[in-house]
């Protein structure tokens, strides 16, 4: 058991690019859901239209990857409406439903073997991103402190994320302190209330819907420049379900809520996967009880049962305010 | 009223029948040889109704309990995987007893049906007592089905299986299209057992219950009726038919760690298509969704069945929101 090798795994996904994107995805799903009260299961399809429409510009078309973003970020707000227009008049649930139906059906459209030639199908698109990597103004070599250390690829790829989730927290802390903001905080709180105001509702929770897509489509395109591929099962539902256990770790209805919640997230999760793995290899834990192989898996089962856990007993999670967070149980 | 709600039914299915049939009958002379696409089309809608009925068994135990508690659970699937799970390991598994489908498959129902009942009372009933709401709880059950997806996941592992019993048979020739003895075994045993549900919520004392729950649960508890014990019936009822349904599933197709989570997408689209907290919407919704995903094949690719039907989803929830067979009111 080496913890140096744990303790700095954990520090680095921690601080790392994905963390970032996660925080992202889960400030645009704050959004919906910490203040507007919206119950989107499908955050991920907004981050399958943005990555997938910026690789798709790139590799299939052979466009500039700027004109990728902007398919990217319109992706994304077609989404919304498309996903808003049907079910934002309906009741709370139907929205659930639909946003968790219409990313799995997005997934699976992407990688059918109709769509091969746009999408690649399951292998996905790769190396589209040059544009980007050819701006990295990062000096080549290795950086860090004490544990941690990225190159130069990363470091470029971390400011951008990192600078990213700065810009739009103070954004996000404008917008919802603003005039707009107090109608979808009241929307979550009383929508009744806020239509016999003469307030139109539907207009603010499609607004509020378009803007937390974009930004997921934001981390979407982030994810797929990261990695330099796409690929439609990493767009697994799964993701929308971590994106949730981090928001109300972090506590929902707070702008640092998903910031904080990624960054602890990902250092709990890796910690936990770097030292499952070390206690295997060593011996510590017999390896007929848990395989290597099994251990994604076991990772997957814990986060459903910190989320059941965050849920019945802190559903306010680190920051928030619980009188808000039963509040907007309805 | 009485009659439109007969009538939008009878025109998705009629739409369903005849679109084919009619394009069939232009290109039947055409291309004599290999089957015609009349007998394409036929064979896909005995597909169709093989597993809008396997749907429809899921599909009614997810109704039930949205119409008693509000509550939708996104679980769901993870009982039918461990229901169709549990009975691979009785009945195929290496490590396990080795037993004959039928008392498997009985066994794993039971099975089903206790972990239903644990789940209401270990999970739902504490957190209602604490005074969770509703929207809250639906992330629990996306927690629960993380949870219980992978801990199957762990102990069934990646690779699908097959039961060993009615794994590969001959088909009964019914003059254009086929089905084998066993996929008509299954396809009439779930007719009938839906026929039943039907029956314990029509002419049951604990039937009448549920139906009163799920029409105004404040009136039925201020009649007498023990609304706690009825939503404990409805979730044995569920967790036992959500096992049923994926016995067969396995039956008919394959068993896998994530079938249930697949299949739950269209049960809410059956659900949904039905009217949401309608038991018999469930059935006639998911007995359309099955057909649609099985006749898309005929034009489309066949990886992409599963989507046509959740598009069907989004396109209901557009143009009639209540459903086949929901009560027409305002749910926005």
């Amino acid at each position: 058991m080496d913890f140096e090798v744990i303790l700095s795994d954990a520090l680095r996904s921690g601080l790392g690019p994905i963390a970032a994107i996660y925080a992202l995805a889960a400030m645009g799903l704050n959004l919906h859901f910490g203040y507007t009260g919206l119950l989107n299961f499908g955050q991920v399809g907004f981050m399958l239209v943005g990555g997938y429409g910026l690789a798709i510009t790139v590799s299939t078309w052979g466009a500039s990857m700027w004109l990728g973003v902007l398919v990217g970020l319109a992706s994304a707000i077609v989404l919304a409406l498309l996903l808003g227009l049907p079910t934002l008049r309906l009741r709370a649930d139907y929205l659930a439903i639909t946003t968790i139906a219409a990313g799995e059906t997005l997934r699976l459209f992407y990688r059918s073997s109709w769509a091969e030639p746009t999408t690649g199908g399951v292998f996905g698109l790769q190396r589209f991103a040059k544009d980007f990597y050819d701006l990295n103004p990062v000096p080549r070599g290795s950086y860090g402190v004490w544990l941690v250390e990225f190159s130069a690829r990363d470091m470029w790829v971390l400011i951008v994320a990192w600078g990213l989730v700065v810009v739009v927290g103070i954004l996000l802390a404008l917008l919802v302190h603003s005039p707009w903001g107090r109608v979808i905080r009241s929307i979550r709180d009383d929508e009744t209330a806020v239509r016999s105001l003469g307030k139109n509702a539907y207009a603010y929770k499609m607004t509020s819907l378009v803007l937390g897509g974009v930004l997921g489509g934001v981390a979407g395109m982030l994810q797929a420049i990261q990695v330099q591929s796409v690929s439609a099962d990493s767009f697994d539902p799964a993701v929308t379900f971590f994106l949730y256990t981090l928001l109300v770790l972090g506590g929902a209805g707070r702008i640092l809520g998903p910031v904080i919640g990624s960054i602890l997230f990902w250092f709990v999760l890796t910690f936990l996967d770097s030292a499952l793995r070390q206690a295997i290899d060593s011996g510590v834990i017999s390896s007929d009880l848990i395989s290597t192989s099994e251990i994604g898996a076991v990772r997957f089962a814990l986060v459903g049962l910190a989320l059941i856990l965050l849920v019945a007993f802190r559903p306010q999670g680190i920051l928030g305010s619980r009188k808000e967070m039963l509040l907007s149980g309805r | 009223m009485r009659y439109q709600r007969v009538f939008v039914p009878a025109l998705v299915l009629w739409f369903l029948v005849m679109v084919p049939v009619g394009t069939a009958s232009a290109q039947g002379e055409e291309v004599p040889r290999g089957p015609t696409f009349a007998a394409r089309a036929l064979q896909a809608l005995i597909d169709g109704i093989q597993f809008g009925v396997i749907i429809a068994i899921t599909a009614v135990g997810l109704s039930l309990i949205f119409g008693t508690i509000h509550l939708i659970n996104f679980a769901h699937g993870e009982l039918v995987t461990i229901g169709a799970t549990f009975a691979f390991f009785l009945n195929a598994s290496a490590a396990g007893p080795g037993w004959h489908l039928i008392p498997a498959a009985i066994v794993a129902v039971a099975f089903g049906a206790l972990l239903g009942a644990a789940i209401d009372l270990g999970l739902w009933r504490p957190l209602r007592a604490r005074g969770t709401g509703l929207i809250n709880m639906f992330i629990v059950t996306i927690g629960l089905s993380l949870l219980l997806r992978h801990i199957v996941l762990v102990l069934y592992g990646t690779r699908p299986g097959s039961f060993v019993q009615y794994d590969i048979q001959n088909a009964l020739d019914l003059g254009p299209a086929g089905i084998t003895p066993r996929d008509l075994t299954v396809t009439l045993l779930s007719v009938a057992v839906l026929l039943g549900v039907a029956a314990l919520l029509q002419k049951t004392r604990i039937g009448t219950a549920i139906r009163a729950v799920s029409a105004n649960r404040d009136l039925a508890e201020a009649s007498g009726i023990d609304v706690q014990r009825v939503v404990l019936v409805v979730w044995i009822i569920g967790g036992g038919l959500a096992a049923l349904g994926g016995v067969f599933f396995g039956l008919v197709e394959i068993v896998t760690w994530d079938m249930g989570f697949k299949l739950l997408l269209l049960m809410f689209a059956g659900v949904i298509l039905g009217g949401l907290g309608s038991a018999y919407g469930a059935m006639v919704g998911s007995l359309v969704i099955g057909i649609v995903a099985q006749m898309s094949t005929l034009w489309f690719p066949a990886d992409l069945q599963y989507a046509w039907a959740l598009l069907a989803l989004i396109i209901v929830l557009l143009v009639r929101p209540q459903g086949i067979l929901g009560q027409r009111e305002r749910i926005g």
